[in-house]
């Protein structure tokens, strides 16, 4: 059977993993390719990098990192944060990532997508949407450049949009639990997946093994996702993924 | 010299990379000469079938076939495997080399499609590159075509029907799932390639 996938998330500026981290046996808690390593051995299905560095020159820093992580890392690796051209992803891939993450710029011009998804085909082209709730709380609008920016756009049409497009999955972020630890939304997350044929990746208010559970029942998620989580709350992400199992959902086990 | 063949469908990277990790002499390359002179081929594939038509213009198709009528050893990942069947629904017009028997079809829209994650072997029968993987073992998936159950399937996977999760002929070796992205088992079966 399918299982649904849990994807550690690394926030990585000028080369260091910003937010707590509390790992044991690591020679260094801030590395990027050493925490990669250590998620992938410990369970995770996916390793998701996100840059979050301001500076543009950075840039040189970030693709030294995915080729350090990429080297020792042997399940998916996907790096998002900053890529607004053809160029830049293909300059991530070479680094070794196998799917690249795209938010403000596949905004900005949807034919990004699919000039991506030609050349290194859909299943490398995530598509990530923050969103945001509004109409008094009856529909999701979609933000750029790190939630700072509101674009008008409903986040259910524009993940669709993206799907027409070429994107082969949709990592879909709610603004309003995001580091709430208070769960995700499933609701969104919900309207999302129903809305579309592609894989859906719940992230925001992970914060226990029950809201993974509540996510992939009620919220229809294929996979989810969480970065403080895996820092503290759990030494071993497989841990948390045997009580999701317990409760009947299919995950690799043992990893 | 494992030759790692590029037709310009994706990103080769993270089979070189395994390679690397396994200790094995490999190169990237779209030249039939260096293909033709290989100890074993590598053909990766992501993306649409039609791409595999690139192979027979740059003259790879060719080298393969010649290659593996050597007694070469093959390995198809993904769409490179897909390949190796007759032919596949996503681009009826484009030909696969025809070593093994059937069409790949389309998944039916009774389930999500692609087929993206971490899914379950159901190892058929003994097998030379899946030694030492346990049945039931998890692989990693991403496609929307599927190659159908034959005498040369080795492992089935079960997504909306059962499906050729690994097929094997003398030589001849394909696997619909990502070796180079499946943890300690997608090294294992590389490892067992590379030592053939």
């Amino acid at each position: 059977m399918l299982t649904k996938r849990i994807i550690a998330c690394l926030d990585v500026d000028g080369g260091r993993v910003v937010k707590g981290v509390q790992f044991e046996n690591l020679r260094d808690a801030g590395d990027p390719a050493e925490l990669a390593k250590a998620h992938s051995a410990s369970g995770a299905d996916e390793i998701v990098l996100l840059d979050i560095s301001a500076a543009h020159e950075q840039r040189g820093t970030l693709l030294d990192t995915v080729r350090r992580a990429a080297r020792q890392l042997f399940i998916p690796f996907t790096v998002g944060g900053g890529i607004r051209t053809l160029e830049d992803a293909a300059a991530v891939f070479s680094a070794g990532a196998d799917k690249i993450s795209i938010n403000s710029a596949a905004l900005a011009d949807p034919t990004l997508i699919t000039r991506i998804a030609e050349r290194f085909g859909s299943q490398a082209v995530v598509v990530a949407i923050d969103a945001k709730r509004s109409d008094g709380g009856n529909r999701w609008e979609a933000f750029t450049h790190g939630g700072r920016a509101g674009t008008g756009r409903d986040a259910v049409s524009w993940a669709q949009e993206a799907e027409s497009c070429g994107a082969g999955e949709i990592l879909l972020t709610s603004m309003d639990r995001d580091g709430t630890g208070s769960g995700f939304d499933c609701d969104l997350t919900r309207a999302v997946a129903d809305s579309v044929r592609i894989p859906v990746i719940a992230s925001g208010g992970a914060g226990g093994a029950q809201h993974f559970v509540e996510v992939f029942r009620r919220g229809h998620a294929d996979a989810a996702l969480a970065a403080s989580i895996f820092h503290y709350g759990f030494g071993r992400l497989i841990e948390l993924k045997q009580q999701v199992a317990t409760q009947g959902i299919p995950m690799r086990l043992p990893c | 010299m494992i030759a790692i063949v590029d037709y310009g469908a994706g990103n080769l990277v993270s089979v070189k990379k395994a390679l690397d990790w396994l200790g094995a002499e490999s190169a990237i390359t779209s030249d039939p000469g260096q293909v033709a002179k290989a100890s074993k081929i590598v053909l990766p594939g992501v993306g649409h079938f039609a791409s595999t038509a690139a192979l027979g213009r740059l003259g790879l198709q060719d080298a393969i076939a010649n290659a593996i009528g050597r007694g070469i050893p093959f390995l198809g990942i993904c769409v490179g495997m897909q390949w190796m069947f007759e032919r596949s629904q996503e681009s009826p017009k484009t030909l696969g080399l025809g070593l093994m028997e059937g069409e790949c079809e389309r998944f039916p829209d009774s389930v999500k499609s692609p087929h993206v994650g971490w899914n379950q072997l159901e190892v058929a029968s003994s097998s030379r590159l899946l030694r030492g993987v346990p049945s039931s073992a998890f692989v990693y998936f991403t496609h929307s075509y599927r190659a159908p159950v034959s005498d040369t399937t080795t492992a089935c996977c079960e997504y909306g029907g059962r499906f050729s999760a690994a097929v094997e002929r003398d030589h001849l070796f394909g696997v619909q799932f990502h070796p180079e992205k499946s943890g300690e088992i997608g090294l294992t079966l590389l490892g067992n390639f590379c030592a053939l």
